[in-house]
Formats: structure tokens, sequence, C-alpha cells
């Protein structure tokens, strides 16, 4: 039977099949569907949503040393917070087989950077695999397993956005038993001090040669001869676009295994083509390799190395040919940048903090960077998960030995503190500033689709947990001075800013209430209680001030004509931030 | 089904175009094509600007197209159109649902939402422009537009012979599956 699936789907199916024991990941785009998958296989596999990368794929690493098969799965930038147990990984090797995935971003739909992960591989010294469709990744899984145990190696299955959120047929198969191996102490493999990893070096030397061995007789990696005058070199959904614009003009090494790449087979391929073209998304991670090998080709100074692919550049850049367009003047079109939603705990706290004079905000990574953007404009920052609070620290720690008068505010999500913002925060505490943090705790991880983190109470198996107590964590951090407050009420939120502004050591505000599309767990609803009702604003009474319209919601209407508010019921949650905001009490709340 | 057909989709945020390319990819498949859909996720779920493209034909390299290449634009929002237009062959056609959705910076009275957009579109391409909004409304749940401008799109593709009817059963709720039934068929009576 074949199903049309995403990347995503193929990827969990293939590890369902592939026999996986084990898998733990943290959420983020493109990645985040794959555990979300996994996690329906309850009785076959354990799937966790793990607090931040490094400590999915340590997990991972442990499940796969007790002698299961298991899987990370991360996106790009993720496995830059993975990196230090991935490259010690790189040294043990494995005992039950274990993939890396990693889920690049080429175009930065969702990313803070376009990093191409690629060199990991060859970084970490580890085998790579990329897959160009979702039946490759699916079949790529089974097949990562058993070269991982073969090897002894962690590979590293490299997808992009198009591969991860496209959707292809997939021929669906069943599971394969696998038993878990044997676990047996073994000071030589995973005790990494120095005199052991000195020893292993040398092993994953010689794993690398029986690796490029392998690279050159595995089907994974094929060519596919039509007219030589063109031959080109590709992997991963670049191999698509080229197929797409030269079809069967062009003869093709389709490389599936990148790392070690098959130098024979590209030697063999290169003798036979006039002329060769590498088509890769992102960085000249082949060609450098092709060119090392003092191989004449074609790549990037033709094709772009920002931004994501498609088939039209690489007609363009290769072949000239530029497409016919309907012209029109597209200058009328207006901007729809993506907004906070109606209703959003995170845009009264932004209003109000955006209306501190003499302050630096530094932000952090989720819904919540839209605090950054128009109409609220309040940050200055984002850099990477957990950044707004260190960063805050150092900024503050000038500011006090140079006795400027300006303060800083760190704003930082419920999930993305539990990720990487509480040994920042320790710092501030051990090494003194006074900087105010912010942890917008709206009981869920918001950005990449509602997925359930330590705060939550629930695991990603719809288990109950310990709920983890930010107030708590914070205390035993060092943190003396911390509120909790209501976002939705403007005077709790104006309170809490005049008290922590006074304070010179350090502060946390913890503003607490539900995403706005949240579906309230059992929890929640026992401590967040709704008036219900939307707002309707009272045509007589608006001055047309646009002080609700300055709130960014997008519930709210300002029309030029009649210079009046009006709000859209359909929209309209009834958060009453900006019946609080007009100053002629023109907006009221209406309905049940 | 040789050649390969693209069909782009676009809209809002919110507005039901992932759910239109799977019934229109899950009538594709059971009909024998090949197909790829792609879709964006992430931070386009906030109200931003969205896009799906579907491709089928005898076998589909490329998931996603460039510019001058889709052979249908389906656009769930009359501004969205005039957006992701370029992306239309110069003989490829228009469905537009005429329907407005202020973005944020009209809403906020920075910009003005663009004069006479249906009319630039008809005059640039091959278009058929659909009350969606009236005949959900008629039918008694606006979120059905979506069911309406997939049957227009179908009719525009020539592609009324499949088995809808199956796709649209699979893929939606029992209880809505008759309100998408005949929002479907508005839909293809519309163009």
């Amino acid at each position: 039977m074949k199903k049309l699936l995403t990347g995503n789907e193929a990827i969990a199916l293939g590890a369902y099949e592939a026999g996986i024991h084990y898998a733990s990941a943290y959420p983020g785009t493109p990645s985040t569907e794959i555990l979300e998958e996994l996690a329906h296989y309850k009785e076959k596999i354990i799937a966790e949503w793990a607090p931040n990368e490094k400590v999915a794929l340590e997990s991972a690493l442990g499940a796969s040393i007790f002698g299961a098969r298991s899987l990370a799965a991360m996106k790009h930038v993720g496995l830059n917070v993975a990196a230090d147990p991935f490259f010690t990984a790189g040294y043990t090797g494995v005992n039950g087989g274990m993939v890396l995935i990693t889920a690049d971003d080429p175009g930065l739909h969702s990313s803070q950077n376009e990093q191409d992960n690629r060199y990991y591989a060859k970084f970490g010294k580890v085998a790579m695999i990329e897959p160009s469709d979702s039946q490759e990744a699916k079949d790529m899984v089974k097949i990562a397993m058993e070269i991982s145990e073969e090897f002894d190696t962690l590979v590293l299955m490299r997808l992009t956005t198009r591969v991860c959120h496209s959707k292809s047929l997939v021929e669906v198969g069943e599971r394969k038993e696998v038993p878990l191996k044997p676990y047996k102490k073994n000071l030589m493999k995973y005790y990494v001090a120095p005199a052991v990893a000195k020893q292993l070096h040398v092993k994953v030397e010689e794993r690398l040669k029986r690796l490029e061995k392998f690279s050159n007789e595995t089907d994974l990696n094929y060519i596919e001869w039509n007219d030589k005058k063109i031959g080109i070199i590709s992997s991963g959904i670049a191999y698509q676009y080229a197929k797409e614009v030269f079809g069967n003009n062009a003869s093709y090494l389709k490389l599936g295994f990148t790392n070690p790449l098959p130098v024979d087979k590209i030697k063999k391929f290169a003798q036979e083509v006039e002329t060769i073209y590498v088509v890769e998304e992102l960085e000249p991670f082949i060609e450098e390799q092709v060119k090392a090998l003092g191989i004449d080709c074609i790549g990037k100074d033709k094709i772009p190395n920002i931004w994501e692919l498609n088939p039209e550049i690489v007609e363009k850049s290769l072949l000239g040919n530029e497409r016919e367009t309907i012209k029109y003047d597209k200058s009328i079109v207006v901007n729809r940048p993506p907004t906070l939603c109606a209703g959003c705990p995170h845009r009264a706290f932004f209003y109000e903090l955006g209306k501190r004079k003499n302050t630096i905000i530094t932000g952090d990574i989720g819904c919540y960077t839209l605090g950054g953007a128009e109409p609220l404009n309040a940050m200055d920052t984002t850099i990477c998960m957990g950044a707004s609070v260190s960063l805050g620290h150092g900024m503050e720690k000038l500011i006090n030995k140079y006795n400027d008068d300006r303060r800083v505010v760190s704003v930082i999500g419920d999930s993305t503190f539990f990720h990487s913002g509480m040994t920042s925060l320790l710092d501030v505490v051990y090494n003194k500033s006074n900087t105010i943090t912010c942890i917008l705790d709206n009981r869920v991880t918001g950005m990449t689709g509602h997925q359930d983190n330590p705060g939550t109470g629930y695991t990603l198996q719809g288990e109950t947990t310990k709920m983890a107590n930010i107030p708590e964590i914070v205390k035993a951090l060092g943190v003396e001075h911390v509120r909790t407050i209501n976002p939705l009420k403007l005077d709790e939120l104006k309170e809490a800013f005049d008290w922590a502004y006074d304070l010179d050591e350090p502060s946390v505000i913890i503003s607490r209430w539900p995403c706005a599309l949240k579906r309230l767990s059992e929890y929640d609803k026992k401590e967040f209680k709704y008036v219900p009702g939307v707002c309707e604003v009272d045509q007589e009474k608006c001055i047309g001030c646009k002080m609700c319209v300055n709130t960014g919601c997008p519930a709210i209407y300002f029309d030029k004509e009649t210079k009046k508010s009006s709000i859209d019921e359909v929209q309209c949650v009834g958060c009453e931030l900006c019946m609080q905001v007009c100053p002629v009490k023109a907006i009221s709340k209406v309905g049940e | 089904m040789a050649e390969t057909k693209s069909v782009l989709l676009v809209g809002v945020g919110g507005q039901g175009t992932i759910l239109a390319s799977k019934i229109l990819s899950a009538g594709l498949v059971e009909a024998g094509y090949d197909v790829k859909m792609s879709e964006i996720h992430g931070m386009a779920q906030r109200g931003g600007s969205v896009s799906t493209q579907v491709r089928y034909g005898y076998e589909v390299f490329s998931p996603i197209i460039g510019r001058g290449e889709a052979d249908v634009l389906v656009s769930f929002e009359a501004m969205e159109a005039l957006r992701w237009l370029e992306y239309l062959k110069p003989n490829g056609k228009v469905v537009v649902n005429d329907y407005k959705i202020p973005s944020a910076p009209i809403l906020m009275g920075k910009e003005d939402y663009p004069e006479g957009v249906i009319d630039i579109i008809k005059s640039k391409a091959n278009t058929s422009v659909i009350n969606a909004a009236n005949i959900a409304e008629e039918l008694g749940n606006m979120k059905v537009m979506n069911i309406v401008l997939l049957g227009a799109l179908v009719k525009a593709m020539d592609l009324s012979d499949i088995d809808w009817e199956k796709a649209i059963k699979d893929n939606v709720k029992e209880k809505f599956v008759d309100i998408n039934l005949k929002a479907f068929q508005r839909g293809m009576d519309a163009v």
C-alpha cells in the first residue's frame, strides 16, 4: 500500500519498521513532527520530548549503549546545542544502531540562520545519509540502522525543510522486531578519558576508511547514464531540482551517502562526462571535495550559496534560461507579516514593557520574538535559545560598572527557559547583576505547534508527570525577588515592573497565562478562569485615538473613513486588553 | 498523464489551504498520478501569507516550483493572488476568492488595502472569480470556503472525473461531510 507522507512522517514510519526502541527530541521547525508521529507507537517505542537537544542526543546515546536502536531529532541549530555529545559519540560509536536527524532550514523559513549541517558529519567523522524524498527518507532510516551497527558509528541523517515538509508517495511495510543487544561494561569504548580517547581516535580513522569503501560500493550512491555531455553530481532535494531541469538530457551521480564521499565513483563518473555540474543547496560541501580530487566542476560560481534553491534558480544559474512571467505592479501588494494571535498573553506584556524608558530588552526564540515587531517594538535582540538572560547579564554588568542609567529586561518563554535559560539565570545570580528576567509562561511550547514540556504536567506520549515549578526553580537558583502575575491585567504588569526596576538585585517576573490557542489541560482548567464573551466597540463613544489599534491585535480594525475602531467577533477571544487601553471606555464585553 | 502539472494554493494562515491541498492530493493519488505536495509550517501560521504547492503527473521530481511555473493559482484571498501572480505561467489560470482579509499594516490604518485587485488580475490572466464567502454563508458555515474553492479548482483543471466524494469523505470529520460535498459542488458550478 502506498501513502502520501511528508518526509517527517516517513521517517517516523521508517523508524517504526526498523524496530527502533527509543527516540528523543526537542521540538524545532522543520523537525518537530518526527517525534509527534513516533509518539503514536506507544506499545513499541519510547518517544520523549527532552528539555533541549543535548539532553535528547545524550538520552538516545544512552539507549544505544544499553543495546537499543535509537533516534534523536533536532533542527539544524539544535545540533549546535548537542554538539558536545555529538563529537564524542563520534569516538565511542554505538551498541544498538543510532541515527541523529538534523533538519536544516535553507531559506530560513523559521530559523535564525541557514547553516549547512553536512559539515558536522565531516567534522565529527561520522557517516551521513541524505534522502531526497519521503520514500528515501523511510528507507534510509532502516539502512542507517544497519550501517550504524555494522560500522559501529553514529549516522547523521541530514534533511532540509523541503524534504521534511513535502509529501510524496511511500510504500508502507511491516515492523521488524529487533531484540536489544546485550550491554557489557566496556571502558575502552564508553569511558572516554584521555587515554581511552587517544585510542578511540585511531579507531575512528580506520572506520572512516571502511566507510569510504562502503560509500563506493553502496547503492545509495548510484549513476544514471544518459547523455554524457553534462554530468550532474547532486544530493538531497537539490537532486530533484536538477532532474526537473535537465531530465534525461544529463547523466547523474546521485549521492545518498555523503560522508565519506565515494571518491572512486566520483572519479569514474568524471572520466565519462564532458562537463560536471555540482548541484547542491547552501554550501559547496560536495564541490570542494570534488575539486580537491583535481576534478574540474561548476558549482557555486553559478549557483547561489544563500537561501533555498528551486528548479527556476537551478535553470537560470546553469542554463541562463529565464522563465516568462506575468508583469504587473507588485508594489501595491501590502505586506502580511506574522502577528501575535488575538488574545495572546504576550501582547499585553510587551505593550506595557514597551512603555518603559531607558530600557534594553533582550529577547529569545519563540512566538514572543514577535514582540520585537510592529507595533509593539519591544525588543532589542534575539540571538539563540536562552541567550536573552545571559546577554542581559553581560550588558547589565557594563551598565553598573560605567554608571549608565539604563536597565536590562530579559524576556524568555517557559520552554526556552527549561531549554537553556536556567544556567544563564544561575550566572546572573552568581556574578551579581541586577537584570530583570521575565519568564513568559504560556503553559506550552507554542511556536512549534503546542508541544508539552516539563512545565505542562504531561509527557509526549500523554502520561501525567511532575509539573516543573518555575518559581521554585528560580528561587533555588538564588533569585530572591520573584513574582508571578497575570499578563492580561495591565495594572499588575505595571506594578511588577515598578517593583523590579527599583531593585538593585536580580529579579524574576513570571507572566503566567495559557497560549490563546492552547487546548486547555485539566490543570489549566482549574487554574485559569476565563470571563466569557467578546469585546465590542461602541461606535458612538469611539474617538478614533487608535490606542486599541496600537496593541497590534489582529481582531481590531481601524476604518480610515469613519475614524473608528471595530472588533471582529470571530477572532476576538475576550482577553480585554483593548478595554484596558481605551481612554474613553468605548469597549465593553458582550455575549455570554 | 505525461506532463507534470503544478497547482499553487495561497491564502492567509487559518483559511484551510492545507486541508484543501490534502483533499486535492488524495484525489490525484487515487486517480493514479504521482503526486508531490509542499507546505511551509512555523512562523507562517501566525496570520501570515501561506502557500501550498501540489504537483502531479506521470513522474514528479521537484515538490516546489519557481516563478512562471504554476498552471493554476488558487487564491483564498484577493490580495494574496496578486502577491503570487508572478508564479503563474503567462497562459495559466487563476481561481480567486473575492474575499478580503486586511493584513496587520492595513488593520492599523498605516496602509490601504489595494484598490481593484480582482480587476488587475482579470486583465493579466484567465481568471475565475468565486464568491466563496457568499456560498459558504448560504450553506451555513464560513469554514467551508476552502472546499468551495477546491471545487472551482477541480473544474478549472478539468479533473471532474476523479472520485472527489471519496477524497472528501476520507479527509473531513463525518458530521461535516455533507456540507463539504455541497460546498464542493457549488464551487464546481461557479466556474
